[in-house]
C-alpha cells in the first residue's frame, strides 16, 4: 500500500533547495557550488518523479537531503578529481536529517558568501536568490524583467568572482560590521526589485518580497546580526509589504496610496513592522532603513490619505536626504511637500529634480508634475505632463495607469 | 467492483528546467488527485517504476533473447501506475480525466480481469 500522503509545507521545495545548497556548499567548499546545485536539483527531480506515485514521505526535508547527499557521493566517487571530497560526505547515520533542521548557520554562511562586497552588486542579488532562496534562473529573470541568458551569465560571473576572490563560505565571518552592511543592502535591493510597482505585479515579484523579509528574519535570530539596522530594514519591508495585495486593481494597473483599500492592508504585518521599528531604536546610528521605515509607518498608521501625518513625513524625507540624496528620494519628498503645503509648493520642490539626468526616463516624474498641475486646476499643463509620462512607460500596467489619469484630466474639461 | 490499472506514460523529458516551487506545485496536484481517490476508497495501490528502459525477453526460434528496451520506437517510458476501483468504464475515464498527469504525458487504462 502507498504511503500516507500529507500536504507539503508551504514553499518546502524552495526552502529545502536553499538549505541543502547552503549545507553542501559549506561542507564541500565554495569551489563546488555548482556540484551542490546539481545534486540538489537531482534530489528535487527524484522527488518529483517518485512522490506522485509513492506519496510524500514522513520527513520530506530529510528525504531530500539524504538523496542529495547520496547523489553527491555518487558524483565525487565517479570523478577522480573530486575523490578527496568523499570523506566529507560520509558521516554517521542521521546527519543528513540533522543538516536540514540545524540552526541557520549554513544559510547565514551562504548569505554572507553571496553578498560578499567583492562580488559585483547586481550579481549578489541574483546569486542569493538562486542559491539561498531556491529560485530558478527563469524565475529570477521573470522578476527582474531580464532574459534568462543574462541572469545565467550574471551567475557565472559571480561564481568566477567567488573563486578569484578566494571568498569562503564560513560562519561567523570576520569584519562583521562591513559584511553585514553589504548583506542588508542586498536584502533591500531584493525587496525593492520585488516591490517596484512600475514593473507589474507578477506573483514571482511578491515572492521576492517575502524572501527578503525571511532573510532579514534569519539575521534577527542570531545575536551578531540582530542589529538595530536589521530590525529597521525588516520593519520597513513589513510595513510596505502589508500593502502588497492592494497595490493594483483586478487588471493589474497600479493604484496610488489614496486609491487603495486601506482596510485590506495586512494588519498583522503592520503590527510586526511597528514592533521591529521599536526594536530598531537605540542603535546610536540612524540609517536610511530607520527613516524609510518611519515614513512607511506614518502611512501604515494613518486613518486615510488626507489625514496622513505629512508634516512628519516631510521631516523624515529631509533627514533621508542627508544620508541619501538620490533623485528618487527628492521626488518622493516633493510629493509629501505637495500634500503638506499644497500643489504649488509641491511643484516648487519638484523643480529641484526636474532636470536630473537620472530621472530623464522615469515616467513617475512627469506623472507627479501632472498630478500637481491637475490639483492647481491647470488642465493643459496636466495633459502635457501626462502625455510626456506616457512616452516613458515601460510596462503595460504602467501605460494603463498613465492613460487612465490622462483620460480623467480630459474628461474634467 | 471492477479494478483498473492506470499506466502513466511519460515522454521522457517532461520535467526540464522546472524550478523548485514549480516542482512542489506539480507534486501537490498529484497528491490532491490521489488523495481524492483514496478518500473515496478507490485507490488500491500505486507505484513508481524504476527509470531506464527495462528489459524485453522473447523467444527467437529456439533461442530466448533478452534485450534492453526501449520496447517501441518512441522515447515513451512508463513512469508508474495506479490500481483503482471504479464502478464502470465511464467512471475510470472520469478519474483519468481529472489527473494532472495529462499535462505531462498520457494515461493508459486497462481493466483487470476478475476470475
Amino acid at each position: 500500500m502507498t504511503h500516507r500522503v500529507d500536504a507539503l509545507v508551504d514553499r518546502l521545495f524552495r526552502r529545502s533547495a536553499g538549505r541543502m545548497v547552503s549545507a553542501l556548499t559549506r561542507l564541500l567548499g565554495p569551489a563546488h557550488l555548482d556540484l551542490a546545485e546539481e545534486v540538489v536539483q537531482d534530489a528535487l527531480l527524484r522527488a518529483l518523479e517518485t512522490w506522485p506515485y509513492r506519496g510524500v514521505p514522513d520527513n520530506p526535508g530529510g528525504w531530500l537531503m539524504r538523496v542529495a547527499r547520496n547523489r553527491a557521493l555518487d558524483v565525487v566517487r565517479r570523478r577522480a578529481t573530486l575523490r578527496r571530497l568523499e570523506p566529507l560526505l560520509i558521516e554517521p547515520d542521521g546527519d543528513a536529517v540533522a543538516a536540514v533542521t540545524s540552526p541557520p548557520d549554513d544559510e547565514l554562511a551562504m548569505i554572507f558568501m553571496c553578498c560578499h562586497p567583492s562580488i559585483s552588486a547586481p550579481s549578489r542579488v541574483a546569486l542569493t536568490l538562486k542559491t539561498v532562496g531556491g529560485f530558478s534562473v527563469a524565475e529570477i529573470a521573470r522578476a527582474f524583467l531580464a532574459k534568462p541568458a543574462a541572469i545565467a551569465q550574471r551567475l557565472v560571473r559571480a561564481k568566477r568572482q567567488i573563486g578569484e576572490g578566494g571568498i569562503e563560505v564560513a560562519w561567523p565571518v570576520e569584519d562583521m560590521a562591513g559584511r553585514l552592511e553589504s548583506v542588508l543592502d542586498v536584502i533591500y535591493l531584493m525587496f525593492n526589485e520585488g516591490y517596484a510597482a512600475s514593473q507589474g505585479t507578477a506573483l514571482i515579484r511578491d515572492e521576492l518580497c517575502h524572501e527578503a523579509i525571511r532573510l532579514a528574519g534569519l539575521l534577527l535570530e542570531t545575536d551578531t546580526t540582530a542589529r538595530p539596522e536589521t530590525h529597521a530594514l525588516r520593519a520597513l519591508m513589513l510595513l510596505h509589504a502589508s500593502r502588497l495585495g492592494t497595490r493594483a486593481d483586478a487588471e493589474g494597473v497600479p493604484l496610488l496610496l489614496h486609491e487603495q483599500e486601506r482596510d485590506r492592508w495586512d494588519r498583522d504585518m503592520i503590527a510586526r513592522g511597528l514592533h521591529h521599528l521599536e526594536r530598531a531604536a537605540g542603535g546610536g546610528r540612524l540609517t536610511s532603513y530607520h527613516i524609510e521605515a518611519g515614513i512607511a509607518a506614518c502611512h501604515a498608521t494613518a486613518p486615510d490619505y488626507d489625514h496622513t501625518d505629512w508634516r512628519s513625513i516631510v521631516r523624515l524625507y529631509d533627514g533621508l536626504l542627508e544620508i541619501n540624496g538620490s533623485p528618487v528620494v527628492r521626488l518622493n519628498r516633493a510629493v509629501a511637500v505637495g500634500m503638506k503645503d499644497g500643489a504649488n509648493a509641491g511643484l516648487a520642490a519638484l523643480a529641484d529634480v526636474r532636470d536630473d539626468a537620472a530621472l530623464a526616463e522615469y515616467c513617475l516624474l512627469p506623472a507627479t508634475a501632472a498630478e500637481f498641475h491637475r490639483r492647481r486646476g491647470d488642465r493643459v499643463a496636466a495633459v502635457r505632463e501626462y502625455t510626456r509620462a506616457l512616452a516613458l512607460v515601460r510596462t503595460e500596467p504602467e501605460r494603463r495607469f498613465i492613460e487612465r489619469r490622462l483620460a480623467g484630466c480630459r474628461l474634467l474639461g | 467492483m471492477p479494478k483498473f490499472l492506470l499506466l502513466a506514460v511519460e515522454d521522457g523529458q517532461r520535467f526540464s528546467d522546472v524550478s523548485p516551487a514549480e516542482m512542489q506545485a506539480i507534486i501537490e496536484r498529484y497528491v490532491a488527485w490521489t488523495e481524492e481517490m483514496r478518500a473515496a476508497g478507490q485507490l488500491l495501490d500505486s507505484n513508481k517504476l524504476q527509470g531506464g528502459a527495462g528489459r524485453r525477453v522473447a523467444r527467437r526460434g529456439k533461442e530466448i533473447v533478452v534485450r534492453d528496451g526501449p520496447f517501441s520506437e518512441t522515447k515513451e517510458v512508463i513512469g508508474g501506475y495506479w490500481i483503482v476501483d471504479a464502478q464502470s468504464d465511464e467512471a475510470v475515464v472520469a478519474l483519468a480525466k481529472k489527473s494532472p498527469h495529462l499535462d505531462f504525458g498520457t494515461l493508459e487504462i486497462r481493466q483487470i480481469e476478475e476470475l
